[in-house]
């Protein structure tokens, strides 16, 4: 009795209807689909490369204005965009590889850092000068548009399949660099590249087409954010501050780790709304320095 | 010396000089290694051994002189395009990966031609591997590891084999294992270059010596004579 009592205060005390606890839970399932994504491309491109990628948010927002363009220019639909957007974007990718990142092997991170970060000052400020800030919108694809009543709460059918989209992405790039040849020679090539070289496997192609890939997964993201949140050109740089935690949580270099890590603080970053609405925006970054406080390497992240 | 493009030899090593950066550790090393032959390189800690095999598979930053492989110059030559001529490296630290397991570790390196052993073949030779296939490679003893460096390279049809010190730090049992290993590899016909400290393990599965010191091949002693040039052999790796 006294423990039904107590239970009861609590529920009062908290007064959290179910609809809006799994309501943000979802959105918080959505932004983590993001980081996931987002923080994977990261650490494929950190682990082979070692170059911390910080244009990765402007190729985010990139993806979202090809898919954009494509409709806008070309009648090209959402569908097709989200094969066509990534690949554009990968292939501009290969382009920074080829002409500029190469170039900075040999150097510390930190320079590849600047590089891209420039970068990304770059391209937004290109797509900001053609497109403004205002925002350009998107529509959803009728395929998606709509949604269901799940009895405790209303799903948007675009939202389920940006969950299910990202999470099919994410599982197929683990598969790929975890149980296949071609991503053995990736691990291979991420632990010495000099002897993977030796074996005589094209390295500098391996690391070429991983740039691309990670871009590709950003460009990807992008194409699934357009019809959700606007189109503009500050979106990856939004985005990517929470994602850099994110990837400094999980820890660079795991890729299962960036996975998890993206939808968990996702989800953690849902609740937070639910239960404490100021502590939201900070919360992931609160996190941040509790882990590189007890583990700098990052939750997933093997001690250098 | 000659200065054909092909005179039988299947590797020709002349002049061959050498740079880390500023420190220049090869003053011009000369030795010949024939088809089907094994070939150690002798030599003190620094001799310069390591660093020779370095420069035959292109690894060694700055390098120059000659090396001849089928008669072809490949001193100019990046790693990848060495491994694909058919020369194949164990590497001293053996180079072992950590995120691949056993069987990864074996089939990472392509197929560069036909001839190679058979993956049945392989593990006839070490049967450990076997048992062992989904163990992640570096979780393998040493011997084990040593033995998997060796053997993801017979797969490849590469002719040539550079061994860099395979009986390192491993226990007697291991290092006879790996002397049969290499009179079985000559027997397939391959061709070995061995680096070797362990001078008894090199005269149980050589051919001929070659002693190399201060970045120099000084002397080369048919493995039949070897018995009659101990004291100098002694001399040379200060023993």
């Amino acid at each position: 009795m006294k423990r039904r009592r107590g239970t009861f205060r609590m529920f009062e005390l908290l007064g959290i209807p179910p609809q809006v606890l799994l309501g943000q839970l979802l959105l918080g399932l959505i932004n983590g689909s993001f980081y996931a994504v987002l923080s994977l491309g990261l650490a494929v491109i950190f682990g082979l490369l070692n170059i911390i990628n910080f244009a990765h948010g402007a190729l985010y927002m990139m993806g979202a204005f090809v898919a954009w363009m494509l409709l806008h220019y070309l009648g090209i639909g959402y569908w097709p965009a989200l094969i066509l957007a990534p690949l554009i974007t990968g292939a501009f990718g290969i382009l920074l590889e080829r002409t500029m990142l190469s170039r900075l092997y040999h150097l510390d991170h930190l320079y590849g850092l600047l590089l891209t970060f420039g970068l990304a000052l770059i391209i937004q400020g290109l797509f900001r000068n053609y497109y403004g800030i205002s925002g350009l919108p998107y529509q959803i694809p009728d395929l998606l548009s709509g949604g269901n009543n799940l009895g405790f709460m209303f799903l948007p059918n675009y939202r389920a399949w940006v969950v299910v989209a990202s999470a099919i992405v994410c599982l197929a790039t683990w598969f790929i660099i975890e149980k296949t040849r071609l991503g053995a020679y990736l691990r291979a090539a991420t632990e010495n590249p000099v002897l993977v070289g030796a074996f005589g496997i094209n390295v500098p192609l391996l690391i070429m087409l991983t740039y691309g890939f990670g871009v590709a997964l950003a460009g990807f993201a992008g194409v699934l954010a357009a019809p959700i949140y606007s189109v503009n050109p500050n979106m990856g740089a939004d985005m990517i501050i929470v994602v850099f935690a994110v990837v400094v949580i999980g820890g660079m270099g795991s890729i299962m780790g960036a996975i998890l890590t993206g939808y968990v603080l996702g989800l953690v970053e849902g609740l937070t709304r639910v239960f404490y609405p100021e502590g939201s925006a900070v919360v992931i970054f609160v996190i941040m320095a509790i882990v590189l406080l007890i583990k700098p390497e990052g939750l997933f992240g093997k001690a250098a | 010396m000659s200065d054909k493009a092909s005179d039988g030899a299947l590797l020709r090593v002349e002049g061959l000089q050498g740079w880390y950066g500023e420190s220049h550790v090869l003053h011009g090393i000369d030795f010949t290694v024939n088809p089907g032959e094994v070939v150690t390189l002798l030599g003190r800690n620094g001799a310069g051994k390591t660093s020779t095999l370095l420069g035959i598979m292109g690894i060694l930053p700055r390098r120059e002189g000659s090396v001849r492989f089928n008669g072809n110059e490949i001193i100019g030559l990046q790693p990848r395009q060495i491994a694909r001529l058919g020369i194949a490296i164990c590497p001293e630290e053996r180079g072992i990966f950590a995120s691949l397991n056993v069987e990864e570790n074996l089939m990472l390196p392509p197929r560069i031609a036909d001839g190679g052993l058979s993956v049945e073949r392989i593990f006839d030779l070490f049967p450990n591997l076997k048992e062992r296939r989904r163990s992640q490679g570096t979780k393998l003893s040493g011997g084990e590891q040593q033995m998997l460096a060796i053997a993801r390279i017979l797969r490849t049809g590469a002719k040539l084999l550079l061994l860099d010190e395979p009986t390192e730090g491993l226990a007697p049992v291991i290092v006879q294992q790996i002397g049969r290993t290499i009179a079985a590899l000559k027997n397939e016909g391959f061709t070995i270059v061995l680096v070797e400290q362990n001078f008894r393990f090199a005269a149980s599965v050589a051919d001929r010596h070659y002693v190399v010191d201060q970045g120099r091949v000084i002397d080369m002693i048919p493995n039949a004579d070897l018995q009659a040039n101990m004291d100098k052999l002694h001399a040379y790796l200060g023993v």
